[in-house]
């Protein structure tokens, strides 16, 4: 049976089963609600619904892991969101004098897009994936779970494909939680090296000093390049995409090399390239308000049928052949062809 | 100077105890009573200041020796001098006031906080060395001296981490080792070297981590006073003044619509080529070519768009039939998009009435990232590209040089105005640009007859109301402000007062 047997018309009977059976409600109870060391934690945590024909609902909020999963199982939502704990209960806050009902603190999160690739990868573009583009989450992966840890101090990381063409990271630290607007932003922004829109076309720029998280990074870029950017993605392969590589080159060098075959010292080209193809790119907006709602681990993807699902720093996904993600999808199809 | 200490229960300090320090954080609110024509005229005052501070911002290196040059000069001009006495008092008192103004929006706070911090800087950086370390340990919470033996561990690291320490040997600096939550713009231009949570800052940054006090404290200020203002809007006598200084000063924001109606969607097309920014036609033409606009795009040209006077109806029809031609379907347009745009006409959500962007508000905020159209053409393209569109679009050698030189000074509005001025064949654009909107008004009125624009026509509802409400007969006038400056000490207890 193949992944593409999945037909979104199913979800209406699939779903019943898979909030009956398969959400693990226990540990999810457990993560958000974080030891019920501070007050009401749990209770003021909005979670957001997707039900059946786009209805969106909002301010959903549950006093006990059983409540949640009666409302769950009753609702059987397409998509479920997490969002900020805020000042008082969400599904209350009618009641709440006027700016008195505020976001307070909620997990630091990430968001990979692969479609913010799509100027550099040549076997897919749009919503598809494969697994020579997966590379890029690997990389990414690897990148901003050792800054996170290692420069910021963070421990407590939970990285979970998106469900269709993307990963998240959710960083669950107290000092993390607590991060202001301002810290967010920041964060994501010392996390950010490709930069500029249609209208740029070098959209990295190195200056002398070279700062140790960009080495770092590069490390790790360097690692996969051959293999990813040369062998898998072939961007010498084609005068396009090769005329695309040089573009990123200033023409003095090009000049020079063309003459010389040396490079000029202080400049970075080619530590440039690598990254323009490979750094990760963050939707710096996601990561940025305390308040942003984002998909929650173990919902379903209305689309592909897939579950936002935990994976161990993407590597255990790409190369190990139980658990690529191709096969996942044959898994979920599978079980649910038993029941 | 008259003092009053009317509420001691606030637990402040004596006046003499506020301007000890060589800067103010602004931590106090003034409790005197103050004179009517004192309270408007260090408003107006602190407004001007404050637009003088964002203009040259823009027009100049901040804080290179032409900035300083400049801000002296205004300063000085503005009677705003800063050296402890009593103009320091007008300091203080014109910045609370502004604070009632500024709480009320999002935008609003953003603009306050980002010009009282160059502010306060360019204040900071003019004190001598004693007086800043006076204030560093005034804001100081947590900090660590780092030993030479950890110094030497971490030197090479610490020296490719930022620009102001390479070249030296890490023996002759001090460094500080501070959570990097009190290092918030080292840390967001990656300007300083991270390890476990903890930045590790070269004396010469620590002006950064005073700043970055500084602005904390204003914006959970400015949090907490927004909270109040219902409070304080109930008070008809001091609503409108507050309107008139966050409107009338800072010029039009196109927020009230006129001309509802009078752009048919048909003519669109035809307009974004005569008198649209370069912005707002690069937006147009990606969107008739993509069918499609990412949500930043959406923004910026969708609330251009209601500034122009195209109506939610027409807007709904216009993103719509667009739509449609591209991925979407009519359905999932109805479903995802719809609601965006009735949000930014103010009809869903919290009913805020959102204004189109400034010139400021596109150069400044939100910059553009892969798939992305919006922003500034002058700031956010390569000049290589920027100079393409241009020769594409018919403008002369001679001036996409000049255009390209603006550019490349950091003069984006002048740039525009040249493009303006090229493309309207007229030799001086006799406006000062700093609004999209602004633009095609003008635009229109130059293709219409060259027709001298009356700005006292253009100016808004709004504030056409306040100066007339101002205006009234003097006694009217002196009653108001009299009960005005009385109610001033209700309304910082009320402003600056925790929320239970």
């Amino acid at each position: 049976m193949s992944y593409s047997d999945y037909d979104p018309a199913c979800l209406p009977d699939l779903l019943p089963l898979y909030y009956r059976r398969l959400f693990p409600f226990s540990q999810y109870y457990r993560w958000l609600n974080y030891g019920g060391v501070q007050k009401n934690y749990f209770q003021n945590r909005e979670f957001s619904f997707t039900l059946k024909d786009d209805i969106y609902v909002r301010y959903q909020s549950f006093s006990t892991q059983n409540e949640l999963e009666k409302e769950m199982q009753k609702m059987n939502p397409y998509k479920i969101d997490i969002g900020a704990v805020y000042s008082h209960r969400p599904n209350q806050h009618n009641t709440v004098k006027s700016g008195s009902f505020q976001a307070l603190e909620k997990e630091l999160v990430f968001d990979i897009d692969m479609t913010d690739y799509d100027d550099v990868r040549t076997c897919c573009s749009a919503a598809d994936i494969c697994s020579k583009c997966w590379t890029l989450m690997t990389i990414a992966i690897h990148i901003l779970d050792r800054a996170l840890r290692e420069d910021f101090g963070f421990q407590h990381l939970l990285w979970v494909y998106s469900g269709r063409r993307g990963v998240h990271c959710w960083v669950c630290d107290e000092a993390a939680r607590k991060l202001s607007a301002a810290g967010r932003s920041a964060v994501a922004e010392y996390l950010s090296l490709v930069k500029g829109g249609e209208e740029t076309v070098k959209k990295v720029v190195l200056t002398d000093p070279i700062h140790p998280f960009i080495s770092a990074s590069l490390e790790v870029v360097e690692k996969y390049f051959l293999e990813y950017a040369v062998q898998e993605q072939d961007i010498l392969g084609r005068k396009e995409c090769v005329d695309k590589v040089l573009a990123l080159v200033p023409e003095d060098i090009l000049f020079f090399l063309k003459s010389q075959g040396t490079v000029k010292k202080g400049q970075h080209f080619e530590k440039e390239i690598m990254l323009q193809y490979c750094y990760p790119r963050l939707d710096v907006n996601v990561s940025k308000g305390v308040n942003h709602l984002l998909k929650s681990p173990f919902s379903v993807h209305p689309k592909t049928g897939d579950y936002a699902l935990n994976e161990q720093k993407g590597e255990l996904l790409r190369k190990s052949g139980k658990f690529s993600f191709f096969k996942l999808k044959h898994f979920f199809f599978f079980f649910f062809s038993f029941c | 100077m008259e003092i009053s200490l009317l509420h001691r229960k606030l637990g402040t300090n004596p006046q003499s105890e506020l301007y000890v320090q060589p800067l103010q954080f602004y931590g106090e609110p003034p409790l005197e009573n103050i004179s009517l024509a004192e309270f408007e005229t260090f408003a107006v005052e602190r407004l001007k200041l404050l637009k003088t501070v964002e203009n040259l911002g823009v027009s100049y290196v901040k804080h290179g020796s032409q900035y300083k040059l400049k801000m002296d000069n205004e300063l000085r001009l503005l009677h705003f001098p800063y050296r402890p006495d009593t103009k320091r008092r007008k300091d203080h008192i014109s910045h609370f006031i502004l604070r009632l103004a500024y709480c009320q929006t999002e935008d609003l706070r953003r603009w306050f906080i980002q010009q009282e911090v160059d502010l306060f800087r360019y204040r900071f950086t003019d004190l001598p060395p004693q007086q800043k370390i006076k204030v560093h340990l005034y804001c100081w919470k947590t900090f660590l001296q780092l030993s030479d033996k950890e110094k030497n561990e971490l030197s090479d690291k610490l020296l490719m981490s930022s620009y102001s320490v390479s070249g030296v040997t890490v023996e002759k600096l001090e460094f500080y080792k501070v959570p990097f939550q009190d290092a918030l713009d080292l840390v967001r231009s990656r300007k300083v070297y991270l390890k476990a949570g903890f930045a590790f800052v070269p004396q010469q940054d620590i002006v950064t981590i005073v700043l970055n006090d500084f602005r904390t404290r204003l914006s959970k200020a400015l949090a907490l006073t927004a909270r109040s203002l219902p409070a304080v809007h109930s008070d008809e006598r001091l609503h409108p003044l507050l309107n008139h200084l966050s409107h009338a000063y800072l010029g039009q924001d196109y927020s009230i619509q006129k001309n509802v109606g009078k752009i048919s969607l048909e003519q669109i097309d035809s307009l974004s080529g005569k008198s649209f920014p370069l912005c707002m036609r690069q937006l147009h033409q990606a969107l008739r070519e993509n069918h499609h606009l990412r949500h930043g795009g959406r923004m910026q040209y969708g609330l251009f768009l209601k500034g122009i006077g195209i109506s939610l109806e027409q807007a709904l029809q216009f993103w719509r039939s667009e739509f449609i031609r591209g991925k979407v379907d009519a359905d999932k347009f109805d479903k995802a998009y719809a609601y965006g745009i009735r949000h930014m006409y103010g009809k869903e959500g919290k009913r805020a009435d959102y204004t189109p962007y400034s010139c400021m508000k596109v150069i400044l905020s939100n910059p553009p990232s892969q798939g992305d159209h919006h922003g500034c053409p002058f700031r956010h393209s390569d000049p290589e590209l920027l100079k393409q569109k241009l020769q594409f679009y018919k403008v002369s050698p001679s001036s996409i040089t000049q255009i390209l030189e603006l550019v490349k000074g950091m003069h984006f509005q002048l740039a525009c105005q040249k493009y303006f001025e090229v493309t309207h064949n007229v030799e001086d654009s006799s406006f000062s640009l700093s609004h999209p909107n602004q633009y095609f008004i003008e635009s229109q009125k130059v293709l219409g007859g060259g027709k001298d624009p009356k700005r006292e026509v253009d100016v808004p509802q709004k504030v056409q109301e306040t100066p007339q409400h101002l205006a009234e007969t003097s006694e009217d006038l002196e009653m108001d402000l009299q009960s005005l400056a009385v109610n001033w000490l209700y309304v910082a207890q009320l402003s600056y007062l925790p929320l239970v």
